[in-house]
């Protein structure tokens, strides 16, 4: 007897609860959890993480070099995340944003390796001119906010990116990336409540490396389950492996719908693992080499992509030929960004403010 | 075809370190992310990967040798055969990195003479305002001229502003352009930030200026530094307003003045009002910035009443001083509530024969030097007014701009009058003590004028 009233208050609590789609975004996705993408697609997609990886490594190879300086996050291992979301974006209208680790967000978006690289090595030609570094790096003309430096910063900046985009009634919608390391910032829960509060166009994204610099998520989130910290918000969330290319980009057409049909924000988590160390001063101590080597030998991104290329029927000489062809770019790239002057002695004083008073 | 490998950089500031161990050998194959070696720095052991494929052609620095200079080759990769030419070649090595410039002195540019106020044409009507009616007027009319502005904060729409200052912009603007926000001074400081840089022009009204210690992040990190971190793309029109300094009886977390705090800043204007005609004409002005603005009100002021001259548009320009009054013995600097006890030291010390020019510094920065200068170059003697902490402040700033373009113009030392230097207590009788009022700015001028 006792027990009936609660039982049918919880009924009651569920059926109050059917507009909430807490899990239906995860249930559409795990239906068809990847994109049936043509081959050329495919090769798209392909192409645009080996030069993600490619630009990285040679990002890596300047640090040592000395001709990069300061902090310098390469984004080897998580290629897929900025690829498959990015691909399903509509560059026209909607924006971007990410944190520190952002040179594999903007060559996801389309942004040329030379001004990327070249601001990498403080060069006057750098797509901040010089004065950003790794770190700080926009793209207006992309709708690409940015490259922010404090974690966590770029989830209110991202929100008021959607609440601009809701405002002017433009159709676009934010994505806005941070890790698992930023998702224990209280500034993300304040910007969750208001997303959600005002229904606002955007797409959270937890790109999940497994380690906030040496923490290892475990050490750090009582909730490791980062697409469950929206439920609180009423924010629906998503459990993607961002290690497969097409499950991202499958994953991204859902929350897209979502939030296109104003139904307010996502919350996706994207399962990923960074190869590299936090920064290039990372002596990573904090995980076993074999860990490492388990992910790159069974788990990357681009050789399953390869593969899935090669078993598809594409030809070994085509795969070679991106190769090639990203090598070469990416060489140019380098080549611009180390024989490009540095900054003009008076862009000291430029830029900071737009008027003059 | 052979590949340098050179010692490599692991952190900032590593110039050379100790080869500990090869994990290769020549003729070894070795693809991508292969691991080479080990590298002891002062801080660390560091894995040295291969980011190149081929065969190890000769080991060049043998393990164990310490001091290895980074930049020096250390082993060679004999490249693929189809490795692409530019690959294969790294002919545009270091060698190419620029040679530092030569630190050749470079002048900053010199600013344009500021702009004076608009003249106010004669037989313009005066109507008396009070500083919170300008202030809504001014939010009212931008409102109407620009529909990209929009007002955002804690209990500003439905609650008509815990000050009253929004009142009625709920009424003619909507919920769309007055939004109540949760109590959550981080979050929507980081939404309105990034709504201006999504092209908005947002007024994120704080509901003190001491809560706005909770967002200050993102006034500084991502509103101030963004236009130049970006090379001048990324633009951030946001006005953060709200009452600053001491109230009334609020205790010392409640009464503080962030004006040196914002002034510090390079990216930012700062704003610091005191009457209705000022208060209107400059967020008028602020609100049509293109740069940040932290526009600092003051809760005792709001309800004083002014002269306001009855325009269609009075805006007024940014980074100018105003002589509140003209005088010829010594000058009064000050700003926001200040002002009003310089005016009033002013007219004691009328009373007994000194002559004192009030100047109001209006913006705090950038700051008008060369109304000060100018007045110091008239009256030889200055003394500054602010009612906040002496330590790193607006006043300290202005002794120091007197010290080094004014110095010649000193006849006595430049002395300054402001809060006591401790948290503002709450019994009525300390706060008294701990505030700045016009006897003391009084006291302070009779003192450079030796008498």
């Amino acid at each position: 007897m006792a027990k009936q009233p609660s039982t049918k208050k919880a009924a009651a609590a569920a059926t109050e609860d059917e507009t909430f789609a807490l899990r239906s975004l995860q249930e559409a996705h795990m239906a068809n959890p990847r994109h049936g993408a043509s081959d050329e697609d495919l090769l798209k997609f392909y192409e645009q993480m080996v030069l993600i990886r490619r630009f990285e490594e040679k990002a890596g190879q300047l640090y040592g070099l000395g001709l990069i300086g300061g902090f310098c996050h390469l984004y080897i291992g998580q290629e897929a995340v900025a690829v498959g979301l990015q691909s399903a974006l509509d560059a026209e209208r909607d924006s971007v944003i990410t944190g520190y680790r952002d040179h594999g967000h903007m060559l996801a978006y389309g942004i040329d390796p030379k001004v990327i690289m070249a601001e990498l090595t403080g060069r006057g030609a750098g797509i901040s001119r010089g004065k950003g570094g790794s770190m700080h790096m926009f793209s207006v003309d992309h709708k690409f906010y940015g490259g922010h430096g404090i974690v966590g910063a770029q989830v209110p900046l991202g929100t008021g990116l959607a609440f601009a985009h809701k405002y002017t009634e433009d159709g676009g919608v934010c994505m806005a990336y941070f890790g698992d390391g930023a998702s224990n910032q209280g500034q993300v829960y304040e910007a969750f409540n208001m997303a959600a509060l005002w229904n606002l166009p955007i797409i959270f994204v937890v790109e999940n490396n497994g380690y906030a610099m040496g923490t290892a998520v475990k050490r750090g989130s009582a909730e490791t389950h980062f697409y469950r910290r929206g439920t609180a918000f009423r924010i629906p969330g998503m459990d993607v492996n961002g290690m497969d290319v097409l499950e991202v980009r499958a994953a991204a057409e859902v929350a897209l719908a979502h939030v296109r049909a104003g139904k307010g924000p996502v919350l996706m988590e994207l399962k990923t693992y960074r190869y590299r160390g936090h920064s290039m001063s990372d002596p990573a101590k904090y995980r076993s080499r074999e860990e490492v080597q388990e992910m790159r030998e069974k788990h990357d991104p681009i050789d399953a992509a390869k593969a899935e290329l090669l078993k598809r029927g594409v030809s070994e000489d085509r795969i070679k030929d991106i190769d090639k062809q990203i090598r070469a770019v990416v060489n140019e790239a380098a080549d611009f960004a180390e024989s490009s002057p540095e900054p003009e002695m008076s862009e000291l004083y430029t830029d900071v403010l737009v008027e003059s008073y | 075809m052979a590949i340098e490998l050179k010692m490599p950089a692991l952190s900032p500031t590593m110039e050379e370190g100790t080869l500990a161990k090869w994990l290769v050998k020549e003729g070894d194959e070795v693809k991508s992310g292969d691991i080479l070696a080990e590298i002891e720095t002062d801080k660390a052991t560091m894995e040295f990967e291969s980011i190149d494929e081929g065969v190890i052609g000769a080991i060049l620095v043998p393990e164990g040798t310490e001091g290895v200079k980074v930049g020096t080759v250390i082993a060679t990769i004999a490249g693929e055969g189809d490795a692409s030419p530019a690959a294969a070649a790294p002919a545009v090595a270091p060698a190419s990195a620029p040679a530092p410039a030569t630190a050749a002195p470079v002048n900053r540019p010199a600013t344009a003479p500021r702009a004076s106020d608009p003249a106010i044409p004669a037989g313009t009507n005066m109507k008396t305002s009070t500083v919170r009616e300008a202030l809504r007027d001014a939010m009212a009319e931008e409102m109407r001229r620009d529909s990209r502005v929009f007002v955002m904060g804690e209990e500003v729409a439905e609650y008509q502003g815990a000050y009253k200052v929004t009142q009625g912009l709920l009424e003619e603007f909507g919920p769309k352009r007055v939004i109540d926000t949760p109590i959550t001074e981080y979050g929507f400081a980081g939404i309105g930030t990034g709504a201006a840089m999504g092209g908005l022009r947002p007024v994120i009204e704080f509901m003190t200026f001491n809560f706005a210690m909770q967002a200050i992040d993102h006034i500084i990190n991502s509103a101030a530094k963004t236009n130049y971190m970006s090379g001048g793309q990324m633009r951030c029109p946001v006005v953060f307003r709200g009452p600053n300094g001491a109230a009334s009886r609020v205790g010392a977390q409640h009464s503080q003045n962030y004006g040196p705090w914002y002034a510090n800043v390079p990216g930012l204007i700062v704003i610091a009002p005191y009457d209705a005609a000022d208060a209107k004409g400059l967020m008028k002005a602020a609100i049509r910035s293109e740069d940040p603005v932290v526009f600092l009100e003051n809760e005792l002021v709001y309800g004083r009443s002014f002269e306001l001259p009855e325009l269609d548009d009075h805006v007024l320009p940014i980074g100018k001083a105003r002589i509140m009054r003209q005088g010829g013995d010594v000058t009064i600097v000050s700003y926001s509530i200040g002002v009003g006890l310089a005016l009033e030291a002013a007219e004691i010390l009328a009373g007994e024969g000194i002559d004192a020019e009030v100047i109001d510094l209006r913006t705090l920065r950038p700051l008008d030097r060369e109304a000060v200068l100018t007045s110091l170059a008239k009256t030889n003697r200055l003394v500054v007014a602010e009612e906040g902490w002496p330590t790193c402040s607006i006043a300290s700033e202005i002794m120091a701009v007197c010290m080094e373009d004014g110095f010649d113009h000193l006849d006595a030392p430049v002395l300054r009058v402001c809060d006591e230097d401790v948290p503002l207590p709450y019994a009525a009788n300390l706060e008294k003590a701990a505030i700045i009022d016009a006897g003391r700015i009084a006291a302070a001028v009779r003192k450079v004028c030796y008498r």
